[in-house]
């Protein structure tokens, strides 16, 4: 019966332990290899998926649900998003805003993944020290005849490891872009107003999806 | 019919002019974009040019040509453009790298086939991007109002006047034969839309307001460029918790107090007085 009990516990650390350290490994990664690793984790498997190359939104956003929404920091990036108003904003306000805004740009982006095909990624140097708690990493799309595109991530260490909370390309922050158009917005309707347009945006990105997915179905 | 042609462009300038006085009042103050009601409707003027005609062009370029000839065809038109570069990188005092953009030129052009092959970049030579507009800003020219040209799309003041000598360096050899002169221009038109087939859907999806994404982009892009980079990027902290509580209500009394003073210091010597008790009040 002890046997028993103590097989249980045993059992159940491990599960626990096992359930705990690929989080705990991510959380020391230095943030040139955590950026690393994920650029080329996802690359490899956009590479290989057939489906994800057709424009399958449904499973590219699974993809990058699952292997890089983990590492940002959405809340960070819909303040710089907003800018000064972000003050101005409930603390529910805020979760809305920031779950919008993660939708708009997790969609938006995720499209632009399954336009990806053989071009090569490489990684620059970076420097930081070991105590920095905020750094940028910087990697370039190499292409033929024309200048790299830059693609830079800031990330910030916090208790929850290495966040990013910015992406630059070719020297334009995909965050504070929207700054303007957010500021628009809100002078026209408030914050409240705001919400409403990044909810319906989502909402028709959602159904022109949704019809694209059945019209390729159908075409197949 | 040069009479014909003549009206129909003054008509389309009294639609564009007319489209502006209607939406300009529409629109905030943008302090780069004050000719927002202008470029606005140029701006879709550029959107319809591009779906009717040049997005088309693009997408037949795209099915007909294999992707390798396409490169190839990329790699020409940016070698052609590498003398341009390279004087303009050498006018802002970048001589390395102007002289690896010389060296780019001659290598792509001898061993690279006539361009075709872009062996530099593989040789350690990357490809840069610079233009006059850029070293204009590198020499302390103000970059001006942001304008929508119509055909060319986004600029600055700055960046429009250097265009027609930018578009000239852009063919090392100046083209005295026309026709030459036209496919070379088409192609690197329809070539240059190519590379963005992609793009543009990006773009729909992810602004709210196109037209504002793409004009804050573009202001963004030429500042990095003219700068190279250097610059380093402030992030502020707009969070409440950075704040003390209740830390604005006592900005905004400390505010209306100091005006108080100040209304009432007007006329009374010692002026600066006012002044002091600011800063104090609000630390």
């Amino acid at each position: 019966m002890n046997k028993i009990l103590d097989f249980l516990r045993v059992f159940l650390l491990c599960a626990l332990f096992g359930a705990a350290l690929p989080a705990a490994a991510s959380a020391d990664k230095a943030p040139d290899v955590l950026v690393r690793d994920v650029t080329n984790e996802v690359l490899e498997i956009v590479r290989a998926d057939k489906a994800i190359q057709a424009g399958d939104t449904h499973r590219v956003i699974e993809l990058v649900d699952a292997k890089v929404l983990p590492h940002f920091d959405f809340r960070r990036m819909t303040m710089l998003a907003v800018g000064r108003d972000w003050r101005q904003a409930s603390a529910e306000q805020q979760t809305r805003l920031t779950d919008a805004f993660r939708t708009l740009l997790v969609r938006t982006y995720s499209n632009a993944l399954t336009q990806y095909r053989d071009q090569r990624i490489e990684f620059r140097p970076s420097r930081f020290a070991p105590a920095d708690t905020r750094v940028q990493i910087r990697t370039e799309v190499v292409q033929s005849g024309a200048q790299p595109i830059g693609i830079d991530y800031m990330l910030e260490k916090g208790e929850q490891g290495w966040k990013v909370f910015d992406v630059i390309v070719a020297g334009v922050s995909l965050v504070t872009n929207y700054r303007s158009s957010f500021g628009q917005e809100i002078a026209r309707g408030g914050i409240d107003g705001l919400i409403r347009s990044l909810e319906e945006r989502n909402r028709s990105l959602a159904e022109q999806q949704s019809m694209s997915q059945n019209g390729a179905g159908r075409g197949a | 019919m040069r009479n014909v042609f003549r009206s129909s462009r003054a008509s389309l300038a009294v639609a564009v002019l007319s489209a502006a006085l209607a939406t300009g009042c529409a629109t905030t103050s943008n302090p780069d974009d004050p000719l927002e009601g202008y470029n606005r409707a140029m701006f879709s003027f550029n959107e319809q040019l591009d779906k009717v005609a040049i997005k088309p062009a693009a997408q037949v370029y795209e099915a007909v040509l294999p992707s390798p000839v396409r490169t190839g065809v990329g790699n020409v038109l940016g070698n052609l453009g590498d003398p341009w570069i390279a004087l303009n990188n050498l006018l802002q005092g970048k001589v390395a790298e102007g002289m690896s953009d010389l060296m780019r030129f001659a290598l792509n052009s001898t061993w690279g086939l006539l361009g075709l092959l872009d062996i530099a970049s593989a040789a350690g030579l990357p490809k840069h991007d610079e233009d006059l507009g850029q070293t204009l800003g590198r020499w302390g020219v103000g970059e001006g109002a942001y304008i929508v040209l119509p055909f060319f799309g986004p600029r600055t003041v700055r960046d429009a006047v250097a265009l027609p000598a930018d578009m000239m360096g852009n063919e090392p050899f100046s083209i005295d034969h026309v026709p030459t002169r036209n496919t070379v221009l088409g192609t690197r038109v329809v070539h240059g839309r190519s590379v963005l087939l992609g793009a543009d859907r990006t773009l729909k999806e992810a602004a709210l307001d196109r037209y504002a994404f793409v004009r804050d982009f573009y202001l963004e892009q030429r500042r990095y460029k003219v700068g190279d980079g250097r610059k380093e990027r402030v992030y502020e902290d707009f969070d409440e918790q950075s704040t003390a509580p209740l830390g604005g209500e006592v900005d905004a009394a400390a505010a209306t107090a100091v005006e108080n003073l100040e209304l009432a210091g007007i006329g009374a010597p010692p002026a600066t007085t006012g002044r002091r008790v600011t800063r104090q009040t609000i630390q």
